[in-house]
């Protein structure tokens, strides 16, 4: 009767089972250091350019909007806090989060995906490996350090394009610009910037990696776990930060 | 290694192995001295690479027992079995080489990885290696990686890497699947040099007959280096049978010589042999 319930919860018990694991070996030897900093090259500098432009854009884009709205209050005072705050909070954390999902939940899905379909997964254990201590846990320890760093610099660049705005449209003084901004900031705000890429990274490594490891079916099954990864990381990513945002509200 | 040598070195006692509801592999036993050679004929999907892999415990049997060297590895978890993959030489129907590796890398990782194979002396390793490579005759290929490679040569690498550390037992997945029938018939010798060599324990699956005929009327001889046909008597006295298994549909259709598996009537099974 409830057949329909077995996929999902086989699915969900598997990753449960491959998330465990990793986080597991996060604390034990034999780490492979080489692994982990190709991944952080890959994943953090890699992902640079485009978090750097959605990261300017965005806060350009919000100050335009914002000054607009707010101007009918005659507030347009008000627009580097209220950026500032969306920006920490929300947007950049989200936005970076979506980028890094669409470059490395697909990247590393369709990675593992073709090793496991060209038995590359096997041969390592047959050959002396555990793929998860090998492949899995350096991809989380890279994307859970680099994930919240590139947030701060998509923050920072936000800000920035917010600035280039308030600059050329409204004549704001740069030394009020980054000072209301600045204050606006709270002790909150900041933690929850800075756990939320932190939960997403865990989220878009072994959503990638879980995706990959249950390739089958050759190279189109490739393609088909690519897609699974960034479909579901991004889906999980907006659900949590739901649910963490909720979180901080109760707790201020 | 104190294990006395009758002991098979792998047996399996009536092994199912299920996905969903397909059943791969279906009630198999059988069992394999040391030095025997095996011949996994199948069609395809009848169950070939399961089987190989439940041998070596990479997939986990759903019922009955898989004991290599005499030990039981059905409930042995993945840390005690590399103990025993240390023992095992697998080449993956895919190749399964990592295209990250170069050639020397991926066929020093055995050597490199595995439990109780590290030689004391960094220079071991890269002579064992070249050694190996140069039997299978890819020394040169050394600092390439495997896509530069074609897919007889990625298929030799594979077999240098199965058998890098003298492994007690050989297991070749389709070893020719995809290849012309040149290249496929260098494989196969490649194969029976290495197994006339060494002496170990090989089972190869395939779907092709001929390299079943090729391992079972062939042998390796090291004076003029090529292969010459053994008369049928003189290899039984050196204890070197060759046995065919027929899978079909995951259960095990046919077990016996070459003479056997000629004469049997079973339509699927005489299906390999006359073509
Ligand atoms: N990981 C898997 N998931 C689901 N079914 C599988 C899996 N591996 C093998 N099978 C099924 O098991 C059967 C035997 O497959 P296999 O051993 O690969 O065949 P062969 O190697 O003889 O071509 C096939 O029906 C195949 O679809
Ligand atoms: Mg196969």
């Amino acid at each position: 009767m409830l057949d329909f319930l077995k996929g999902p919860v086989q699915a969900m018990q598997d990753f449960v089972a491959i998330a465990g694991k990793a986080g597991k070996n996060v604390f034990r030897s034999p780490h492979y250091a080489r692994d982990i900093l190709l991944q952080m090259d890959s994943i953090g500098v890699g992902s640079l350019p485009v978090v750097i432009l959605t990261g300017f854009f965005t806060g350009a884009v919000m100050a335009m909007q914002l000054a607009r709205a707010l101007s009918t209050y005659g507030a347009t005072g008000q627009v580097a806090p209220v950026l500032c705050i969306t920006l920490v909070r929300e947007l950049g954390p989200v936005l970076t989060a979506l980028m890094v999902s669409g470059r490395n939940a697909a990247g590393i899905a369709s990675e593992l995906g073709s090793m496991k379909v060209t038995e590359q997964i096997d041969a390592m254990r047959a050959l002396g490996t555990d793929p998860i201590q090998k492949l899995v846990t350096p991809r989380l320890i890279a994307t859970a350090t680099m994930l919240p760093l590139l947030t701060i610099i998509s923050d920072l660049m936000g800000m920035f394009g917010g600035f280039v705005v308030s600059e050329g449209m409204l004549n704001m003084a740069p030394a009020q610009y980054w000072n209301t901004a600045w204050k606006a900031l709270e002790y909150n705000d900041v933690v929850q910037g800075i756990l939320k890429p932190f939960v997403f990274a865990i989220i878009i490594s072994l959503v990638g990696c879980y995706f990959g490891m249950q390739t089958t079916g050759g190279t189109q099954g490739v393609g088909r776990s690519t897609t699974q990864a960034v479909v579901v990381s991004s889906i999980w990513i907006i659900v949590t930060t739901f649910f963490i945002g909720r979180i901080f509200l109760n707790l201020s | 290694m104190t294990e006395d040598s009758n002991q098979p070195v792998l047996r399996f006692e009536n092994v199912s192995v299920h996905y969903e509801d397909v059943a791969a592999l279906d009630g198999i036993s059988f069992e394999m001295r040391r030095g025997e050679t095996r011949i996994l004929l199948g069609a395809s999907g009848s169950g070939k690479t399961v089987l190989l892999k439940t041998a070596v415990g990479l997939v986990r049997a759903g019922a009955g027992r898989v004991l290599v060297f005499g030990r039981d590895i059905t409930a042995l978890s993945e840390g005690e079995l590399f103990d025993i993959r240390g023992r095992i030489g697998f080449l993956f129907q895919e190749g399964g080489l990592f295209d990250s590796l170069t050639i020397d890398e991926n066929v020093s990782y055995p050597l490199v990885n595995q439990r109780g194979a590290k030689p004391e002396k960094p220079d071991a390793i890269e002579n064992r290696v070249r050694e190996t490579l140069r039997f299978v005759e890819l020394e040169q290929t050394l600092e390439q990686y495997p896509s530069e490679l074609s897919g007889g040569m990625r298929r030799r690498v594979g077999i240098a890497r199965a058998v890098v550390t003298e492994p007690e037992l050989v297991l070749y997945d389709s070893p020719t699947a995809g290849l012309d029938p040149i290249t496929a018939n260098t494989i196969i010798a490649l194969i029976v040099k290495e197994r006339d060599t060494r002496n170990a324990a090989a089972m190869m699956a395939t779907h092709r007959y001929q390299d079943g005929q090729l391992m079972a009327n062939y042998r390796y001889n090291p004076h003029s280096g090529d292969l010459e046909r053994a008369s049928s008597n003189g290899a039984e006295e050196n204890g070197l049978k060759t046995i065919f298994m027929v899978l079909q549909e995951g259960r095990l259709a046919f077990e016996g010589t070459e003479e056997e598996l000629k004469a049997a009537d079973d339509p699927y099974v005489s299906k390999f042999v006359k073509r």
